[in-house]
């Protein structure tokens, strides 16, 4: 009878000892922040979520004028909004999920500080409501998309890669929520990272196909393109413009690549996360 | 039936690196990490636990250490202790916001924790949103704190502004709003911490009401405080913590007297000190002796005779006008009254060296037992010091100088008496 406790604190952890049943139990906090998440920041605004839809069409639109007119970087006969705000949506949820995860614990340290709760609800939450909000700008996206289709000005075929969407997502996710991990668990020490994350994903967007064709990267810079290549965003954010038929290309041997670099990247968050949550107070 | 241990505590223990995190911490953490590859046991477990020493940068310290106990169901334990003592590193741990450093603690049992109210409050949320929002983070599922919403919103009393971002609320508001939703929570362990300081007196009568109900239920309660009249009414165990370890497990009243005489030595009466209390140190008081019509080192004070202290003090200045108070309290540490040479305007000069100095206080306290603490301060700059709390314990006793004044009753009402006059008018 004396050995019935339902768990234990103690000071060491086994690796991989992740208690998926007690974050399940929390499925309403998760529920609630990602409500929270959504509601608080266009709080006090007059366009509300409009400013969600406003965001991308207008960077869509300098890049238009900069990268499309000035520059020529998007591909022959497709039209040039429609490539640029593709690559823009995409991207913008990857490196939302990757920038608000990766403060994890030092924006949330005062609510750590005085309660327990599993800590992975937090990251989890950002990543469904960055969700939600791609899903808005996923619904501009196709109307964009269908005014082009039924012009008729160029030459959009219906894709059935298109189906394919929800799975890059997932990858996008798993990638932006892992390397957000990592980064969140290696700042609680030093706080050198937070600076690291700020531009690194500016670094990270010019180093993936957003605003320009991988095609084209291989006419002008061949070894711009080898390196390219094998940055696990590429083969998806290629394959989502292939998807609706504005450029891009689709490649299953590099998209499988990204997959398994996205599930060892997510593998190996959780278990640093893991290990940080227990002492970080100490040291945040 | 023996009641079944829903938290058992073993040789816990928590220690902390001294100095800040920089660059210099990141080669003594490879040094580390390399000495553990190597299979060799990192040697910075050290035992030392005096917090007034010089800290060497990335020195530990245990902020508690060797803690042992078990709660068992239905109890409401009160842990005390002076600030840094290691109540709050203990809460962390058993809250689990803060893992051991060595040690463990076995737990049946949902546990909540309340280290503070509103945790979670967003400013720009109204306040109901914020109700499901904290309860959440609290613990409560959201069928649970819809059944309790009208409940929450009712205890709080802010039900007019519940559509109201909660960054509109006064402070009263908030923080009501903030406790109503903790109070309803139903966990089978309840953790608490000092929340019961918020708020006006109103609120906090209905804060510990509500407290009472919750152990009442049969829920457990573990509960740090500094409020000893709280501690005492709520809870029937009690833990003393002191410098980081457990100086006294037991009964709730041992433990809140023990814990107000962890100052006071064994040697009654007579007070040799050691440390500085509180103050700038620049006068130390050194002894305080308690003494009787003749002068000589008394043990007890005779009921209605005056209580009468010789106070020795080390000055490093020279002060012309200080001032010297004494505190009197009952065993429960409530302060019953203040004596202090000013009221009077007899500020006394302080010489560099030995000062002694003598008080008399007029005694109106009945049969008892009862705390002292004793100051000296710049009457000029209001400055302390040296403030030595609840240093000296004494005793008021029922017998008086002549016999016939002595205490009549087997019983005492109150600690102190008023003085007071009656006459018959008709």
């Amino acid at each position: 009878m004396k050995d019935t406790f339902d768990y234990e604190i103690g000071a060491k952890k086994s690796l991989l000892s992740f208690n998926f049943k007690e974050l399940w139990r929390y499925r309403d906090l998760i529920s609630l922040l990602v409500k929270r998440d959504y509601v608080a920041v266009y709080k006090q605004t007059v366009l509300g979520p409009v400013w969600f839809f406003i965001q991308p069409l207008i960077t869509s639109i300098i890049f238009t004028l900069i990268f499309g007119n000035i520059a020529n970087l998007a591909p022959e006969g497709k039209p040039p909004f429609l490539f640029f705000l593709c690559g823009q949506t995409f991207w913008n949820y990857f490196a939302s999920c990757l920038t608000a995860t990766s403060n994890t614990f030092v924006a949330n340290a005062s609510v750590f500080g005085k309660v327990y709760f599993p800590r992975l609800a937090v990251p989890i939450s950002v990543v469904i409501s960055n969700l939600l909000k791609f899903s808005l700008q996923f619904i501009m996206l196709v109307i964009v998309w269908m005014y082009y289709y039924f012009d008729g000005t160029y030459n959009i075929q219906v894709n059935l890669s298109l189906f394919l969407i929800p799975i890059y997502l997932v990858l996008m996710a798993l990638m932006g929520l892992g390397a957000g991990l990592i980064i969140s668990s290696l700042t609680t020490r030093y706080r050198d990272f937070t600076f690291l994350v700020g531009f690194g994903v500016q670094l990270l967007m010019w180093a993936t196909p957003v605003v320009y064709h991988l095609d084209t990267l291989k006419t002008k810079s061949l070894l711009g393109y080898q390196f390219v290549k094998f940055n696990p965003m590429t083969s998806i954010m290629e394959a989502s413009k292939f998807g609706f038929d504005c450029g891009g290309s689709f490649d299953p041997a590099l998209l499988t690549y990204s997959a398994v670099f996205a599930g060892v990247l997510m593998l190996f968050g959780i278990v640093i996360f893991n290990r940080v949550e227990k002492t970080f107070m100490d040291t945040v | 039936m023996n009641k079944d241990v829903v938290i058992k505590v073993e040789n816990l223990g928590k220690q902390y690196r001294l100095g800040e995190i920089g660059s210099g911490t990141f080669a003594g953490e490879l040094a580390r990490f390399i000495k553990n590859i190597r299979g060799k046991q990192a040697d910075d477990l050290i035992t030392d636990n005096d917090r007034t020493l010089q800290a060497k940068k990335g020195d530990i310290v245990w902020a508690a250490k060797d803690i042992n106990f078990e709660v068992k169901r239905g109890e409401v334990l009160g842990i005390i202790g002076k600030n840094g003592a290691g109540k709050s590193t203990l809460l962390k741990m058993l809250s689990r916001v803060t893992a051991p450093s060595v040690g463990s603690i076995k737990v049946k049992g949902r546990i909540a924790s309340l280290l503070e109210v509103g945790t979670g409050f967003h400013p720009d949320l109204t306040g109901r949103e914020n109700i499901f929002l904290n309860g959440a983070i609290l613990g409560m599922t959201k069928n649970e704190i819809r059944s309790k919403f009208d409940e929450i919103v009712d205890f709080s009393g802010v039900a007019r502004y519940i559509d109201t971002p909660v960054k509109r609320y006064s402070s009263g508001m908030y923080v009501r709003l903030a406790f109503a939703v903790a109070a309803h929570l139903e966990p089978e362990i309840l953790i608490v911490d000092e929340v019961l300081a918020v708020g006006d007196v109103e609120f906090q009568r209905k804060c510990l009401g509500k407290m009472k109900d919750v152990s009442s239920e049969g829920r457990t309660v573990i509960f740090v405080s500094h409020n000893m009249g709280a501690v005492k009414s709520l809870c029937q165990s009690g833990i003393v913590m002191k410098n980081g370890t457990m100086d006294f497990a037991g009964n709730i009243n041992d433990c809140v007297s023990r814990y107000l005489k962890i100052n006071t030595t064994e040697n009654e009466g007579d007070v040799v000190i050691e440390k500085k209390g509180t103050g700038t140190g620049e006068a130390l008081i050194k002894r305080i002796q308690l003494i009787n019509e003749d002068g000589n080192t008394a043990e007890s004070v005779l009921y209605k005779s005056p209580i009468k202290m010789r106070v020795y003090i080390d000055s490093s200045v020279t002060i012309p006008k200080a001032s010297l108070d004494v505190k009197i309290s009952d065993k429960d540490g409530s302060i019953l009254f203040h004596a202090l040479n000013i009221y009077h305007n007899q500020a006394l000069p302080l010489q560099e060296g030995e000062n002694i100095f003598e008080t008399e206080i007029d005694n109106q306290l009945l049969p008892g037992g009862f705390l002292a603490s004793i100051g000296v301060h710049n009457a000029a700059t209001y400055y302390t010091m040296d403030y030595q709390e609840n240093i000296i314990a004494f005793e008021v006793i029922k017998a008086a100088k002549n016999a016939a004044d002595s205490y009549p009753y087997e019983w005492v009402v109150a600690p102190a008496m008023a003085k007071s006059d009656w006459k018959k008018i008709k």
